[in-house]
């Protein structure tokens, strides 16, 4: 009961540090992901982080490989070797090897289920969240996160991105006081630049954007077809109401 | 009224516009009639299914599901191979032109590899599962049984290549499925990817 | 050749006479396509306005084909719907499609029956000799209420869940009986896998089968009394010599071919939300709702979907629960007495006052900035807003005897312009 209580807690505090702007609480403005769903080799790339990086901790328990394969234009022996590291059958579907009853003792929440993680945060908060990791000691993970303070979530990229710190400084209205980042400052450079890095999380992003609904490109070009038909249609049924109303004056 | 209608031009309109609406009702019907089809999870769970066969003892007989049918593979002996031949004309259909099976099992063993069988444990007559009765000449069955399926539902009897014999209510004999072999001893039921 | 395929048709065509005389001897077939459709008249001046009504039908048949398919791969039980949503949305063959034409449908709905209500209201149609037809319709727009707000927890979204919790506890405000009345309604002492399946017994036979109904007596009854026109004239009074309306036109074909231009039009609009923005910026699909159900979890902003909010922005106005209730209540309830409330002598806005014409206008820019706040996060300013808004949304209903004897009405002509 009492562990209830203290996870029901670490939501509820978790939750009102997210998604600042929609309440007026805004930190900053969130920069835009700028990812293009379109993009197969960035989806690609994206998946191929996402399996290296994510799928330890995360489930994506929705998609399946086999339509991971279908969608990002890859083989299915690609796609075993490349995302399913040899192991497993092509239809199942991404699940982390972490059990999430292990995830919530480990790190005291649960890491979600990312399937729709981009249908229910939007794709610029993913963007800022994996970018806004900095350095803090005074956390268990030795990390904090700008867009979701105190996550619970460690700085997994690091590898990539390499550990920066953030300097705030702080503003104090009407007794009020809140904080803003100054700058980051690098304490350890990682495999990638700034621009290889942004574009690593941008990839990210992109993926986790396709599997929250995998069908959208689909769907666009499907509801072009099916609009030209009934623009096509209108033109028909408008003439025919002409016609038959000529008998009324 | 002061116009006189034009009659052709709007038979044509009415015939443009049935066509059209119609094409589009058929159109929009697709889905939903296609929703019926087995879904990815379906097709997943119905996905070939994997079976070593190398620690098989020979004589003996491992059941495996596949698409919710009981697939059954037997390691046939030497003597149990013998037996087909001697078997032929008892049986409805020895040549298995009439029964189900892929291009690779129509043979007189009925398999790829003479040794290892693989059929559904689906009676051919109404559906009830066969049971091995690999024991020769037992008092039941009496003494010129030679090994193979029994149904008890009706009384229907295969040999040990799933052949039926004459004179029982089965049609046909037991089916084979697609299946090939992926290794040496590593059976693949379910896909012979246009193996034949 | 072809006089072979004429002397086909010919016989084909003598042979479907014959059936028809067989069955019409037994079942008043031809009989029911007469009065309702090619000797049913209405008016020949109607206007876009008048297509909301075969909208509305178009999208229950839509609703009821989308929903029969997703009931075959729904499962209603807490542990199992939020996959099977998704398991519909990725592992069904064209799932997807037929879940989005759902949830906008649902949408489209509302949307379509607001629209016919407003030319409801400003063409008179609730006005003698159509109240049952304006009742009835109110009970449609009821029931719909209850299909949507059963239908929003099947998801069993973070969203769902919560705002069945807080519209289910609005029953709590009910004096003495209220908590057990609200415990009776889940089943339960919270949201749970009980109150879900029954929620999904209510949305897929117990309302479907009382809309159907209440549609087929809607028809009934308007077509027992005729259609009105916007110029709130009886076309009845103004028969040819073979006993037609002089100024209706038969609803098929003219009407028909009309509506079937109206349907198509409505199909362009549909189709674009469908394949283009299916959650509406998280207006038809909230993004909350892509979470599934946590009891630990209230989503930080909770808000019911577009077409409740008007309502609950009255609800969340008042300070007292319980008034709270009773006026949002009222707020659906009042509609079905306008054919009382009513004192004017005539129907069409063409012909009313401007008191008349600026009370409408209020309530339906109350309704929409209702509709607005609703939506909103609570703050002081919205609250106030909310206050000053109910005024003309009320005012409309409870001053309309006053107003409507006063004012008036301008001349009416005899025949349709």
């Amino acid at each position: 009961m009492m562990v209830h209580r203290i996870i029901a807690g670490l939501l509820l505090a978790a939750s009102a540090a997210s998604w600042g702007q929609d309440h007026g609480a805004a930190v900053a403005e969130l920069a835009p992901a700028d990812n293009d769903i379109g993009d197969i080799a960035s989806l690609q790339r994206g998946a191929k982080f996402f399996v290296n990086y994510c799928l330890g901790c995360h489930s994506a328990q929705y998609v399946r490989y086999s339509r991971l394969g279908e969608d990002l234009g890859l083989t299915d022996a690609q796609v075993v070797e490349n995302l399913m590291f040899g192991a497993g059958q092509l239809h199942d579907t991404m699940v982390s090897s972490m059990r999430p009853e292990d995830g919530a003792v480990w790190f005291g929440v649960a890491p979600p289920d990312l399937s729709l993680i981009a249908r229910s945060r939007g794709v610029d908060y993913l963007y800022n969240y994996m970018r806004g990791f900095y350095a803090d000691p005074s956390r268990p993970t030795g990390s904090n996160n700008l867009w979701l303070e105190n996550t619970a979530m460690p700085d997994v990229l690091w590898e990539l991105g390499g550990t920066r710190s953030a300097v705030f400084s702080e503003h104090d209205e009407d007794g009020i006081v809140t904080r803003s980042l100054e700058h980051f400052e690098t304490i350890r450079e990682g495999a990638l630049n700034e621009d290889e890095y942004d574009q690593a999380i941008r990839d990210i992003t992109n993926f986790l954007e396709y599997i929250g609904e995998p069908i959208q490109l689909e769907r666009r070009a499907l509801g072009v077809r099916v609009i030209a038909f009934l623009l096509i249609f209108l033109v028909i049924a408008y003439m025919l109401k002409r016609e038959i109303w000529r008998d009324v004056r | 009224m002061t116009d006189k209608t034009d009659l052709s031009r709007r038979h044509f309109l009415v015939a443009a516009t049935v066509t059209a609406g119609g094409a589009g009702m058929v159109a929009a019907a697709v889905p939903f009639v296609a929703s019926f089809r087995p879904s990815a999870r379906a097709q997943a769970l119905g996905a070939p299914v994997e079976v070593d066969v190398g620690k098989m003892e020979p004589g003996a007989l491992v059941k495996v599901e596949w698409r919710g049918r009981v697939i059954m593979i037997v390691r046939r002996t030497e003597f149990m191979l013998g037996k087909l031949a001697e078997l032929e004309e008892q049986l409805a259909d020895p040549a298995s032109s009439a029964s189900l099976q892929p291009g690779y099992a129509v043979n007189p063993h009925r398999s790829i590899r003479p040794e290892f069988l693989v059929v559904e444990g689906v009676c051919t007559h109404l559906g009830c599962a066969p049971m091995p009765r690999f024991d020769v000449a037992p008092a039941d069955l009496g003494a010129d049984w030679a090994g193979g399926f029994f149904c008890a539902c009706h009384g229907s009897k295969f040999d040990l290549a799933g052949r039926v014999y004459r004179g029982v209510p089965a049609p046909t004999n037991l089916s084979v499925p697609p299946h090939r072999y992926v290794a040496e001893n590593v059976l693949l039921i379910g896909s012979d990817m246009g193996a034949s | 050749m072809a006089a072979a395929a004429s002397d086909m048709v010919d016989r084909l065509g003598r042979s479907a006479n014959s059936l028809k005389r067989w069955v019409d001897a037994r079942f008043p077939l031809s009989k029911l396509i007469r009065e309702h459709a090619t000797e049913y008249y209405a008016s020949k001046n109607f206007n876009f306005w008048y297509g909301f009504g075969v909208l509305a039908t178009v999208v229950q048949v839509l609703q009821i084909v989308t929903g029969i398919a997703l009931t075959m791969n729904y499962k209603p039980s807490a542990a199992e719907a939020f996959a099977s949503v998704e398991y519909i949305m990725r592992d069904v063959e064209w799932g997807w499609l037929i879940r989005y034409l759902h949830s906008t449908g649902a949408s489209a709905f509302f949307i379509v029956v607001y629209l016919h209500i407003f030319r409801g209201l400003m063409y008179g149609s609730y006005k003698k000799p159509r109240e049952l037809v304006w009742i009835c319709g109110m009970f449609i727009y009821v029931c719909l209420m209850a299909e949507a707000f059963f239908g929003y927890l099947l998801p069993w979204g973070n969203m769902s869940y919560w705002g069945a919790q807080v519209i289910v506890s609005l029953f709590g405000a009910v004096p003495v009986v209220g908590e057990a009345l609200a415990e009776w309604i889940r089943g339960d002492y919270y949201i749970s896998d009980i109150t879900l399946n029954r929620f999904f017994a209510f949305h897929v036979i117990a309302v479907p089968l009382m809309l159907v109904f209440l549609v087929v007596v809607h028809i009934m009854a308007l077509h027992e009394v005729g259609s009105g026109n916007p110029d709130g004239i009886e076309i009845k009074d103004y028969r040819d010599d073979s006993g037609k309306p002089i100024d209706g036109v038969a609803f098929h074909p003219y009407h028909t071919s009309k509506d079937l231009v109206i349907i198509t039009v409505f199909l362009i609009v549909f189709a674009f939300v469908v394949f283009f923005v299916p959650d509406m910026g998280g207006l038809f699909l909230e993004h909350a709702n892509f979470e599934p159900a946590n009891v630990l979890q209230t989503p930080e902003h909770i808000a019911p979907v577009w077409y409740f909010t008007p309502f609950y922005a009255i609800l969340r106005a008042v300070p007292y629960k319980l008034l709270g209730v009773i006026l949002m209540g009222l707020a659906v309830l009042l509609p079905f007495f306008l054919p009382w409330l009513d004192r004017s002598p005539v129907k069409s806005i063409r012909y009313r006052g401007w008191i008349f014409k600026l009370a409408l206008a209020g309530f339906a820019v109350s309704f929409l900035v209702l509709g607005y706040l609703g939506l909103q996060p609570v703050s002081d300013t919205y609250t106030l807003l909310c206050r000053l808004f109910a005024i003309p949304y009320f005012g409309f209903f409870l001053l309309m005897p006053l107003y409507t004897s006063w004012e008036k009405p301008g001349p009416v002509p005899d025949r349709v312009r």
